[in-house]
């Protein structure tokens, strides 16, 4: 979809700011109900539209990504904008500088069209988390988006973005793709900058695009990733251009199915669908291996352990001093009015959702003396063994195989009260977070509630770095 | 089960107020998903190292150089305090 726009507005069928506009309507017209955007950025979006168009129109050279709009999750800044990671406790922060990411898609000439909705601090599987609104699932307004980043998913596949930026911990670019019918990659850790990007566990944090086909979601990585000063993580990425190596060719490839992926936990539903995924790698020409993953029964454990441990540092930066909201409150104060505790406990007890404080909670309670070693350290001790699996997988095989999700989009207010429900819709994705592998998730299949269709994806993960082979597997799935 | 003394200190700690009749709601929940965890005491640790950089890769250094702070990001950053004084940040007494 890029590079046909692209060719649009190089032979002057169509210029940028006229583009721009017709997705602002698109917004005007469908956001009312789907809820995606928190922000617009109009005057922003229509500047760098204008800017250019003058640009086509002298016939300078113009990249893929100029003039096209997209969406940005609410947790990355944007310079002179606001950016709330959907928290109340960001309500009026106004971003001092671009995200990396940010500064190098303006300078391609992206049109950044808004701020999509989120869980709070990307805390969630289904963008209910939001202090703000609950995002609906284009498919079906009665179904959640998925999440975290939901806003991102739903606003591009209902023509409300070309593409998004999402942010990915433990499936939040994946799983939405997945619910809403998108391509959805989370890049190997380390591969794109995370300054600016607002924290949540900074071990597993990257930034991902949500795309309509792998192509594009290829585009988009090529021109955010690569070494960063300000991300000490950042990895180099040599300059490659990944839409350069969809080959459409993926003839001797091998592609791994793990036994412990397809067990009794997984419905015949999704598991037909998946094994009708696998057949057609099959018939493209890849071979099908049975792997084991030994240590993935401890993957969630691992990851709700790690995570609010990161969490609970990465939190403490809210503390209603330097930025966002801060309160003081007087009258039903224990401490002592005006005293600086008393700042922290009311800022933080009025400004966080319930989710992100029981992730705070939980994270502080496994790095308190005394639990450090049986929790946290323990944690990482299993997630070394996990990488090794790993290790070992990708000795014999070139990409292992999944559903992104063990169902499709469920209910609005279905897995709010059942805290371990709600996680374990994160079972096949966190795994690529815990060990740094790139995943994508792209469309497979759908199927049929209360007469809505609803998108099905599956999911590859690829060797660290190798972002190269999983975008050209996928897209060959999606070409054929 | 976490005590409420437990929810109590951990609440403390982690600097969030805490109403009465919230501290049952998370004995309840923070127990839950610690019993969750408790799957991991069956793997055998001896001799593992806790992971470290989970890609191996090297972190980037940079050379120790000032980098002068841009008036407009410097205002950004000041125009975000809650409460300031004379372009500084202002913060409550501690005592």
């Amino acid at each position: 979809m890029i590079r046909e726009l692209h060719e649009k507005l190089k032979n002057g069928e169509i210029n940028s700011v006229d583009l721009t506009k017709k997705y602002f309507d698109e917004i005007e017209l469908k956001d009312k109900n789907i809820l995606a955007y928190l922000t617009l950025h109009k005057e922003l979006a229509l500047n760098a539209a204008q800017e250019i168009d003058k640009k086509i129109q002298v016939g300078e050279d113009f990249d893929l990504l100029g003039g096209i709009p997209m969406a940005l999750k609410d947790n990355m800044c944007v310079m002179g904008g606001r950016t709330t990671a959907a928290s109340k406790i960001l309500d009026n922060y106004i971003a001092p500088y671009d995200a990396t990411v940010v500064k190098k898609l303006r300078e391609k000439g992206a049109i950044i069209l808004g701020k999509t909705n989120m869980d709070e601090f990307a805390m969630g599987s289904s963008t209910e988390n939001s202090a703000y609104q609950k995002t609906r699932n284009p498919h079906d307004l009665n179904r959640v988006p998925g999440g975290s980043s939901g806003g991102s998913a739903a606003a591009v596949v209902s023509d409300m973005a070309v593409y998004a930026l999402g942010s990915d911990t433990g499936g939040s670019v994946r799983q939405p793709a997945s619910f809403c019918g998108a391509v959805g990659l989370k890049p190997t850790y380390g591969r794109v900058s995370r300054h600016g990007l607002l924290a949540m566990a900074s071990s597993f944090d990257q930034i991902g695009p949500i795309a309509k086909s792998v192509e594009d979601a290829a585009i988009v990585l090529s021109r955010i990733a690569g070494r960063d000063l300000k991300d000490a993580t950042s990895a180099k990425s040599g300059g490659k251009f990944y839409e350069d190596y969809l080959t459409g060719n993926i003839k001797g490839m091998k592609i791994g199915v793990p036994k412990e992926y397809f067990g009794d936990g997984l419905s015949d539903e999704i598991k037909n669908i998946s094994f009708a995924a696998l057949e057609k790698f099959k018939k493209l020409g890849a071979e099908l291996v049975e792997i084991n993953i030994p240590h993935n029964e401890y993957a969630l454990p691992i990851y709700y352990i790690t995570v609010p441990s990161e969490v609970s540092s990465n939190m403490a930066r809210f503390d209603g001093i330097r930025y966002g909201l801060s309160i003081d409150d007087q009258e039903k104060s224990k401490i002592g009015a005006g005293k600086l505790l008393e700042t922290y406990l009311d800022t933080r007890e009025i400004g966080f959702g319930p989710e992100v404080k029981r992730r705070i909670m939980l994270g502080t309670y496994a790095l308190s003396a005394g639990y450090y070693d049986a929790y946290y350290k323990k944690a990482q001790k299993v997630r070394r063994l996990l990488r090794q699996d790993f290790e070992k997988a990708f000795e014999k095989v070139d990409l292992i195989f999944s559903p992104t999700a063990p169902e499709p989009a469920f209910k609005i207010g279905e897995k709010t009260t059942d805290l371990l429900q709600m996680y374990l819709s994160d079972i096949y994705t966190v795994t690529a977070n815990l060990v740094g592998v790139p995943a994508i998730s792209f469309p497979i299949g759908e199927v049929e509630r209360e007469s809505k269709k609803l998108p099905i994806g599956g999911q590859l993960m690829g060797r660290w770095f190798g972002e190269e082979e999983l975008l050209n597997a996928a897209h060959t799935f999606e070409l054929n | 089960m976490l005590k409420k003394e437990d929810i109590i200190h951990i609440a403390e700690l982690a600097r969030i107020g805490l109403k009465e009749e919230e501290i049952e709601k998370y004995q309840r929940e923070l127990s839950l998903i610690l019993d969750y965890f408790k799957k991991l005491e069956l793997v055998n640790t001896d001799k593992i190292d806790s992971i470290g950089h989970i890609t191996g890769e090297h972190s980037v250094i940079r050379d120790d150089v000032v980098i002068d702070c841009k008036e407009d990001i410097r205002m950004g950053i000041i125009n975000n305090f809650p409460d300031k004084k004379d372009n500084q940040a202002k913060v409550k007494s501690i005592l």
